[in-house]
This record gives C-alpha cells, structure tokens and sequence, in this order.
C-alpha cells in the first residue's frame, strides 16, 4: 500500500519542548512512554484522509520528520541538519508553553528552514514588522503547538495564551495548545483535531492542487556547497 | 576606622564580581534557557564573587594595600562563607533540583533532599581518610580539615582539566591530524543517510497502515507492557500484531544507523570547517603554536614522571629563582625587594586571570554541550560547585609561584595543611590522565561517538600548569617545623631563608598563553 502519495512535513522547535512526544501522539495515537533525546532526524508517518467525508476523499501519506537540535548548535551540526529541509511541503512549529525562550526560538528556527538568513548581527527583532516582511512570500503552510499546557497554572493561563495567539499571528499560522501526555486534547471531533485536520489539508493542497503541482511554488532547491561555505559562517 | 574604610573597598569590589557572575550567567550560560528559579542565578554568582574575592586578596596581599588585620579579617571572613556555599548550600540545592526532576518524589522534595545531601556530607568526609592531609589535632568542623577535602577533590580537577586540555590542544589545532575531506565524501554519506531515511519511511508506512486495517477490524494492538503483558504477549498474539513487532525491530536497526550516520556526517563537515579555518591566516599561527605545544606537553609528562619516580627536591618560586639567576649569573644588580613585588605581582595576576577566564569558557562549552531545559538548573549548581572548589585549590596551589613574604598569609590562614602533598596529587594525576587521553587518542579517528564533547571542549583551556616538584615526603615533624620557622622568622631573608626553603615544598608555574578565543 506504499503506493499512496505522500507529503512532507516538519516538526521544528527547541530540545526537550516535546517534538518526539507529539509525532508519536500525531501518528501512534499513544502516549510516548519513554521519550529520549533525538539524534539527527527521527521521522514517523501519518494516515490521513484528505477532505474526509466528501466524495473527493482520499488517503494520502503525511510524513513528520522530526529534526532534533537546539537552534544555537554548531555550524557543522546546522549543515548536516539541512539535509533534511530538502522539498517539504509542510513545517509544525512547537514550543514549550513554560518556556518562553523556546518560543521565541521559533523565529530562528523557521528561517533556517526556509532558508534565509537572519541579519548578520544576530540581534532577534520581534516586532510585527519584520516578521511580516520575512514570512510575506511564504508559500508553506506553518502551524504552531505548544505543549506542556498541563503546567500552566489557571491563573497564568490567560496571559500564556494571549502571548501564544500573537506568535501564531506573526507566523501566519493556526495554533494549537496541548499536552502531550493526554491523547484527549486530539480526541476525534474536538476544535484542535478539527485544526489539525485543516491543516493537513491545507498542506496536501499546496502540494497535489495547486496550479503549477510538479515543482513546489516559491522553495527553489536549496545551492548546498555554494551558499553552504557562505552559511557555515554566520551566527555562532 | 582604615577597618571601616577597608571594609566598604572589598564589599564594594564583592558587589562589582557578584554584578559580572549575574551578566555572565544571563548572557553566556542561560542564553537559550529561561531562568524560573532564581535562586540559581543568585547562588552562581555570590560563588563567582567571593572566588574572585579571594584572588583580589591575593593581589592585595602582594600590592600592600589595605591593612594587614584587616586583610586577615576579610580572608578569614571569605573562607568561611566560601566553605559554606560549597559544602552546604550547593550540594543540598543540587540534591533539591534532582528530586524535583523526579515525578515521583516531588511531594516530599525536602526530605529526600536533606537525605541526598546526608550521603553527600558522608562521602565528603570520607574522603580525608585515606590521604595524608591533616594532623590529627583539629577538631571536627575546623576550617582545615573542610579546605582538605575541598583542596584534594579541586585539585583533582585542576589536574584532570589541565591534562585533558594539553592532550585536546595540539589534536585540535595541528593539521597533522586533520583527515582528508572533499566535498563528495560528504555528498556520499548524506545520500546514504536520506535512502536510509527512506528505508525508515517505508517500513513505517506499512506499519501505519497495518494499524489503520486492524483498526477498522477491530483488532487492537497494545504493545505488550510491564510483565503480565509480555506473558500474555507470547501466547496470544494476532497475526497482525506479530508483523508490526517484526517490522518494528527492523526500524529500530534503522534508526540506529541513521543516527550513526548522522553524527558521521556532522563530523566531516565539522573536519571540513577546520580544514577551511587552517587555510586562513590565524589558523596557520595556532598551527605553529601546536607543534610548540605538543613538544611542551611531552616535555611536561617527562617532568612529572621524573618528579614521581625520583622524588626530587624542590626548587623555589620561580620570581626568586629569576632574580637569583639575573643577580648571580648575569651580574645584573637592582632593587631585590621592589623588583620581586612587582614582578611576582604581574606573574600572580596573569595567572589569576587566564586561569579564570579559561575556566569560564570552558564551563560555557561544557554547559552547552550537555545541558537540557531540565537540568540546566542541575548542571550550572554543579558547575558552580566545581568553579568554587577549582579557585579554591588554586589559591592553594598559587602559594607556591609566591615568594616566601607574601606566602604567610595563605600559610596563616589556611592553616597547617600539608601543601606538598597536594603538589604530589596533581602531578599524579595529571600524568595518570594524560596518558589515558593520549593512547585514546593514538587510536582514534574522529568518529560519531566522539561529536558531542570533544569537539566542543576548547583546547587548552586550563592555562595554570604548576609543575610541582615535590620533595621527598619527609616526617611530619620536621615539615611543621620547617613551616613553624618559616611563620616565626616571617620573611625569608635570602641567606638564612634559602637552607629551610630547600626542606620546603617548592614548584614553579608556567603560563601558556591562551590559544583559542
């Protein structure tokens, strides 16, 4: 049944936000018992029906390639790691709702993948501007998780939240907030699954049915040794 | 009332070290981490600040500055509140920030925390048993006997961190050692590491849909947990389940080997890196420092064992030494007394401060090597901990780079400890770890297992190599009167001075200059 056709997407964020936990949540429907440190790129893969209950529904392959690493490693790790930002059709963002570093990180870390590079001081400007000038020709769809949800006093949650919906906003992107030690926040039905579905959609979409669908609009293939010496010089 | 005046200088620089302990640990150390508990912050830096503080005593002690009571007064002080960060506060914070990242544990967080520093204290206190490093007459909580555990365990990584360092610096920095690596050879394993990815995927499509089919049959497949399960396991299994466990241990091989290959490649382009940076001007220059280093090194390892097998007497400070050679040799005559301030002052004072900046960058390095957003609270203690016992031994050890006037101080304070051993004890040692970090290195080429630590440790770091040549062990006795007779005649007068230091524990240090950022 390897025949179905597949698409690509990327779970992206900081060590230890639970990217491991969520791939297996998304695609095991189990709760990762014992979750350990990824090395290099685990990938796992998800059934999904495309446009379920419609008569154009069809199954396809979702690939979740799950890149570990911190965004401040060494040069030679981020090279090795770009092997596998190659033809993606998809990137999920996660970060650590208690961690509010992680979430910031996310800017680095969507530029890296999309191949552009952050101004050569390193200084992270935040502010809507910038970010909307970066993400402007962006033809991936992103989606932002964050996790962790259950460590989140009541009383904090408020602000968490409000803080979280202007970082998904910045990236153009839906959002989700779950834990990721509890399949019930993507039991069947409810609002975060029903996003999550959306945005696979959205991500076979960009694929399969746009106009032009044998070359990926806007991500021309990434120069490896060319623009790879360039960028083995910037920000350490 | 020059007490009171003394005073507000030293609080005044303590508040200046604890300031830069505050930046350093926001700026460099927790950059990618957020700081929820302050208390870490807060311990890392009072630690910082009374390190630097005491090296500042030094410094003051050689310069004249300040009152003499009152400088014995702040050292007193500043040991004591150092002793007590180090073997009470951070031990117990460390056990403290363990239990808590132990689910199970976390109600009674406070008692097993006392617990774990219980073991501690009692392991702490056995190690003064099987080293010569205290009289008998002290009592039980008396400085001496708690500065020579600290002394023994900071001297132990001062030596560990100086030979590994030797060993790491010529490797890094010699192009000898650097492999071949062409662009193809990295193409090469990337293709292999993508097909084997591709492998992976394959496999875990047919696993997916195999879940999904006995989904929608109704089938479910539990992996078999705990004992009951793997019991039931065994003689109940559908046959779909069988083919998932099957294909799941192939992934597992997989994945293995992706990571292998993964960490190879990162290798190569971290070799490649290197390549590059040896072409450039500045690499050229550490390369000609390497060669030079290495002769030092080996240079070094003779030293010690010759100092081991033959037990060989000491010589004096190296600041005395110099002026007696220039005085002796080359006729040169000047101001003894002057000359051998300043002079012991520069050579303390860049001792101090390479030795504290190497530490610093070190511990960064290692920090970002291994620390993760749980225990990041848990390794910067620890490293707190081991920078306090470093400075604590180095203090220790610097004594003997001073010359004999500026040495009672220490000597007064720190009590009767038998600083000769601990000479002893680094050169073990450092011989002892150096020659585990060379045959390892002999035969070693740069593979996967090696990325995560020895590419990210600087070279060289450690800058203070005191090459003790410690005398003969001579009975105690004698020992205590020769330094009861260093204390009562007070400064070495040159004549009468020279026939006791010889019975002295002598060394002398030498600085490499720092190599690497």
């Amino acid at each position: 049944m390897a025949s179905l056709d597949r698409v690509k997407v990327l779970v992206l964020g900081d060590s230890g936000v639970g990217k491991s936990s969520l791939v297996h949540l998304l695609c095991q429907n189990q709760v990762l018992g014992n979750p350990s440190w990824t090395v290099g790129c685990s990938v796992d893969v998800r059934v999904h029906d495309y446009k379920e209950g419609t008569p154009e529904e069809k199954t396809y392959y979702i690939e979740l390639w799950d890149v570990g690493g911190s965004v401040g490693s060494a040069s030679s790790v981020k090279s090795t790691r770009a092997v596998f930002y190659n033809s993606i059709n998809g990137i999920i963002l996660v970060h650590d709702l208690t961690n509010k570093k992680s979430s910031q990180n996310l800017y680095r870390w969507s530029l890296e993948a999309l191949n552009r590079d952050l101004v050569p001081t390193g200084v992270l400007v935040t502010n809507g501007d910038y970010d909307q000038e970066q993400f402007a020709d962006n033809q991936i769809p992103l989606l932002v998780i964050g996790t962790k949800l259950d460590q989140i006093h009541e009383t904090k949650r408020h602000e968490v939240l409000t803080r979280t919906a202007f970082l998904a906003e910045d990236f153009n992107a839906e959002e989700i907030n779950l834990d990721c030690t509890n399949p019930r926040y993507l039991a069947a039905g409810s609002s975060n699954a029903v996003k999550l579905s959306r945005f696979f959609d959205k991500v076979i979409e960009k694929r399969y049915f746009s106009r032009d669908s044998n070359q990926i609009p806007g991500f021309p293939d990434r120069k490896r040794f060319g623009g790879g010496t360039l960028k083995s010089f910037h920000y350490d | 009332m020059s007490f009171l005046i003394d005073s507000s200088i030293m609080i005044t620089s303590q508040i200046l070290f604890f300031g830069f302990g505050w930046l350093f640990f926001m700026r460099q150390l927790f950059k990618d981490y957020e700081v929820r508990q302050y208390v870490v912050q807060v311990i890392f830096s009072v630690t910082f600040a009374f390190s630097c503080t005491m090296f500042e005593l030094i410094i003051f002690e050689i310069l004249g500055v300040l009152n003499s009571s009152s400088r014995y007064f702040h050292w007193k002080m500043n040991l004591c509140v150092i002793l007590l960060i180090l073997v009470f506060m951070v031990p117990f914070y460390i056990g403290y920030f363990i239990v808590s990242n132990i689910r199970l544990l976390h109600k009674q967080r406070l008692l097993f925390s006392c617990l774990l520093w219980l073991t501690f204290m009692y392991f702490f206190w056995k190690l003064g048993d099987p080293f010569p490093i205290l009289s008998p007459k002290h009592g039980i909580l008396s400085i001496e006997q708690l500065i020579s555990r600290v002394g023994v365990i900071g001297v132990t990584l001062m030596a560990l961190l100086s030979g590994f360092g030797a060993v790491n610096c010529p490797y890094t920095y010699m192009s000898y050692f650097l492999r071949n690596v062409t662009d193809t050879d990295i193409l090469a394993l990337e293709r292999r590491l993508l097909q084997t990815m591709d492998m992976i995927i394959s496999k875990k499509k047919r696993m997916a849909m195999t879940r999904r089919t006995m989904f929608q049959k109704g089938e479910v497949h539990n992996k078999p947990s705990g004992f009951w399960g793997m019991i039931k396991s065994v003689t109940t299994s559908a046959p779909g389940s069988e083919n998932l466990t099957l294909i799941q241990q192939e992934v597992d091989a997989l994945e293995e080997l992706s990571r292998q290959l993964f960490l190879e490649t990162a290798d190569l382009y971290a070799t490649k890196e290197r390549i590059e940076y040896s072409k450039t001007f500045k690499g050229k220059y550490f390369n000609f420092l390497g060669y030079f280093f290495s002769i030092y090194c080996v240079w070094k390892i003779f030293m010690a064992t010759i100092n081991i097998v033959f037990d060989r007497v000491g010589k004096t400070d190296p600041v005395t030494r110099g002026i007696e050679i220039t005085v002796n040799y080359l006729g040169i005559q000047f101001d003894v007394k002057f000359w051998s301030q300043h002079i012991s002052f520069i050579l303390v004072g860049i001792i101090i401060v390479t030795s504290i900046r190497g530490l610093l960058i070190t511990l960064t390095k290692f920090f970002y090597a291994i620390s993760s957003s749980k225990s990041s609270n848990v390794i910067v203690l620890l490293l707190a901990q081991i920078m306090g016992m470093y400075f604590v031994s180095s203090v220790l050890l610097i004594r003997m780079s001073m010359p004999l006037e500026y040495r009672t101080i220490i000597t007064q304070v720190l009590g009767e400890l038998q600083f000769s051993f601990y000479h002893r004890w680094f050169d073990v040692i450092f011989l002892e770890n150096k020659m585990e970090v060379r045959s390892a290195d002999e035969g070693r080429c740069p593979r996967g297992e090696d990325f995560s630590l020895l590419d990210k440790l600087p070279a060289g770091q450690t800058l203070v190599f005191p090459t003790s040549i410690s005398e003969t062990k001579p009975p105690v006795p004698s020992l205590l009167e020769g330094q009861e007779q260093m204390t009562i005649e007070g400064l070495g007068v040159e004549g009468e001075g020279e026939t006791k230091c010889s019975r002295l524990p002598g060394g002398h240090t030498m600085v490499i200059p720092d190599s690497h950022l």
